[in-house]
């Protein structure tokens, strides 16, 4: 085994900034969290006749809209990339807040459909599974808001972030992102399906 | 290493991100109570999860005692039913979940790992620490819930029973599984992106030890399995307690369902426990008999196979819940074509003891005795995996039997035959080959002695997880509890020698046994950044027998 020696010991090499795999492999394993929910989903909707059953009508027009937004935001927080890559500090600032707002405006869309339905947890198994999966999808959609308020804050220091430095600016954008197609099939699951 | 950011840059001007452990003043050496803190480096990790799990094995050993003390009588004469389902329930838990998983994968992985690829630490630092302390509370959470009477349904949990017996109890042990699950799924994450980005540039992929390839594996594994056992458990908790009906069947819920949820990831649990411990062969028997390993890219690849196809597997253990007879053809099929990488890893291992140059140390002995127990347990696993043999032997001892020859005649003579090879290079101290030996045989001896007569048991129909059972069982049963008992002292030699050796041992040196993987190029016990200068690969990690030196002083005589 050959050493090299001919740096300095005090030295210690860089090595590439790696956070943004460690994201992505994170989620992958995250996203088969919310596929063990869908196949449970899926197994009571093949299994049962009438599906959802009588007295689960479910609401449309609310998760709609909310879908409207939160996909939306997707594209929003995206110019907010593009932005900092620029080296646009004010502009990706503009672009989060209102990737917040949005945020924020589907998590009371949230509030408000869960307070305005016909039925509660513990309905059936539907309502089970309704719950407990927008449940859990809203509670990421609210560390995602987390994540967005995190990267505000921290843009107010100076020379935080930059054109060649915005690790966690992409990082809350890649969030939000599957926080965004989760729902997607998550809307299509519980909400399209059932016109079916 | 912490990452640090220089504040208040004007802007414009590039800031530098300095890696490195230069910022953070850290002492020469690691002093013992700095292992009861969040430290950072991956070596005082390893050690905290190989000295935890350990713990938590002796609590569940006791356990086992017990149980097999209870059952050298037909009669539940010693413990009470409801107390011996209690010890059954935990006693698997805490094996699984808190000393071969954290001790195979969070233990030896984190310690070996960035010192196999060239690294200085792992890719996260931090999070490996929280996936660390992840475990102790769960581990507390597991004993707290004793005082509610402790789970009873056994370590998989099945509704309905576990929705009727202790609910208090169950709550914690659902709440004890989602941390040891939260805390497997940061550690694979970590070890997935040290593997792939952090190797020296010198090394090629072909230069990566072993054990770094079956890491690998067993990482994207659990990240693809780990999750979905968590979303069953969230189901089963709020069942519990939140009145909903998924696993209640007079309210429209399926407890199959839950199979499905838990065996999807039980069932690759069982690689996650065992291709750790493929690793550890790996690295062992090319060493101790001075051979380059046979066939290293058929070992390496054939990890990955097990990790691709044991996700595909997992409704082997279902056969009995009414399955349908397409899926018990088509998991009778894949079940058997796991046991092929299996096969070529066992072939590949003895085609590398043969004619090699063999040193019986205590590592080796081990890893020789875990080649003859796996085989015999994944043989049995074999015919189990057969859906109309598995109909007859389902929930008896023959279970009981095959997992307990893969899991103690595997995973745990694997983790002690890497205790053995890596406890020079942990600590800078042999540990004494006599009572090496002395545990090695107490332990061979004991372990077929408690787990062979199951088998026999388990055909003639004695049912697993109950504390009584049929006199016409009982002469077996006497055999099984001494033979139990004789593994509960195997451990007493074992402990000494730790100990002993840790505080008192040879000195090591920095090679002791002349392998050629990277962890051995650094000092033992290793230095806190790993080496002055990162190492520069020049062969590969199993070149033995070209050139092979002199032995070692501090090796013992075979």
């Amino acid at each position: 085994m050959a050493i090299a020696t001919t740096t300095s010991p005090s030295h210690h090499e860089e090595h590439k900034d790696l956070r943004v795999w460690g994201l992505l492999t994170f989620l992958i394993s995250e996203s088969l969290m919310f596929g063990g929910f869908f196949a449970t989903y899926l197994f009571f909707r093949g299994s049962n006749e009438v599906w959802p059953p009588e007295g689960t009508e479910v609401e449309l027009l609310v998760p709609t809209i909310n879908t409207i937004i939160l996909v939306s935001s997707s594209f929003v927080i995206h110019f907010g990339d593009t932005a900092i890559k620029k080296n646009n500090v004010k502009g990706m600032r503009f672009w989060y807040i209102l990737t917040a707002l949005m945020g924020a405006i589907f998590l009371a869309g949230q509030v408000y459909e869960y307070m305005t339905l016909g039925y509660g947890l513990t309905t059936n198994v539907f309502a089970n599974c309704f719950y407990l999966m927008t449940g859990f999808h809203g509670l990421h959609v609210f560390v995602g808001l987390l994540l967005i308020l995190g990267v505000l804050w921290r843009s107010r220091l100076p020379g935080h972030y930059s054109a060649t430095k915005h690790t966690g600016i992409e990082m809350a954008e890649i969030y939000w992102h599957f926080v965004d197609i989760i729902w997607i099939i998550l809307f299509t699951l519980l909400y399209i399906l059932t016109l079916f | 290493m912490t990452l640090e950011i220089p504040r208040n840059q004007p802007p414009g001007k590039e800031a530098t991100i300095v890696v490195s452990g230069t910022t953070h003043h850290h002492p020469e050496a690691w002093k013992w109570y700095h292992y009861f803190t969040f430290n950072v480096d991956h070596k005082v990790i390893g050690i905290q999860y190989l000295v935890t799990a350990f713990l938590f094995y002796l609590i569940g050993g006791l356990m086992a005692v017990a149980m097999r003390a209870e059952l050298a009588t037909p009669d539940a004469d010693l413990l009470d039913p409801n107390l011996y389902n209690a010890f059954m329930t935990n006693h698997g838990t805490i094996m699984i979940f808190l000393w071969i998983v954290p001790s195979a994968i969070g233990g030896f992985g984190n310690f070996l790992v960035p010192l196999m690829v060239g690294a200085r630490d792992m890719a996260f630092p931090k999070l490996n620490a929280i996936a660390f302390w992840l475990n102790p509370p769960a581990g507390l959470l597991i004993l707290a819930s004793f005082f509610f009477g402790g789970s009873q349904s056994g370590w998989t949990a099945y509704p309905p029973l576990s929705l009727v017996t202790a609910p208090i109890a169950q709550s914690l042990w659902i709440l004890a599984i989602v941390l040891v699950g939260t805390s497997s799924i940061l550690g694979s994450l970590n070890f997935v992106v040290t593997i792939l980005f952090m190797k020296v540039p010198s090394m090629k992929w072909d230069q990566l030890p072993l054990f770094c390839w079956a890491i690998l594996a067993t990482s994207v594994l659990a990240l693809l399995s780990t999750p979905v056992l968590a979303a069953g458990l969230v189901l089963l908790l709020f069942d519990l307690n939140f009145g909903t009906s998924f696993f209640k069947p007079d309210a429209g819920g399926n407890v199959v369902i839950y199979q499905h949820l838990f065996w999807f990831y039980s069932h690759p649990a069982v690689y996650l426990m065992i291709l750790p411990i493929f690793g550890i062969m790996s690295e062992v028997i090319p060493v101790h008999a001075r051979k380059p390993i046979f066939g290293y890219k058929a070992i390496a690849y054939s990890s990955l196979a097990i990790c691709v196809v044991g996700l595909f597997v997992w409704v082997h253990h279902m056969f009995t819940s009414g399955t349908p007879g397409w899926m018990r053809m088509f998991f009778t099929i894949s079940t058997l074509i796991v046991a092929v990488p299996t096969g070529v890893k066992i072939f590949g291992w003895v085609a590398t003891l043969w004619g090699g140059k063999i040193r019986f140390t205590s590592a080796m002995l081990f890893a020789i005795g875990l080649l003859m127990m796996f085989v015999m347990g994944g043989l049995s696993g074999v015919t189990m995996g057969t859906a109309p043999f598995d109909v007859h032997v389902h929930d008896t001892y023959y279970v009981v039997a095959h997992f307990h020859y893969v899991l103690f005649g595997g995973s745990v003579f694997g983790i002690y035959a890497g205790i053995y090879h890596w406890f020079p290079k942990i600590t800078g101290r042999m540990m004494n080959e006599t009572l090496g030996r002395i545990h090695f045989i107490l332990t061979f001896i004991g372990t077929n002695l408690t787990f062979l007569p199951m088998h026999e048991l388990g055909l003639q129909g004695m049912p697993r997880r109950v504390a009584m059972y049929d006199p016409q069982f009982t002469h077996l049963n006497e055999i099984c509890t001494i033979g139990a008992y004789i593994l509960g002292i195997s451990v007493i030699p074992f402990t000494i020698n730790a100990l002993w050796s840790w505080i008192g041992g040879k000195q090591a040196g920095d090679n002791p046994w002349n392998a050629l993987t990277l962890e051995w190029t650094t000092s033992s016990p290793p230095a806190i950044e790993n080496w002055e200068v990162l190492p520069v690969v020049s062969h590969g990690p199993y070149e033995y027998g070209h050139d092979v030196q002199p032995l070692a002083a501090t090796e013992a005589s075979t």
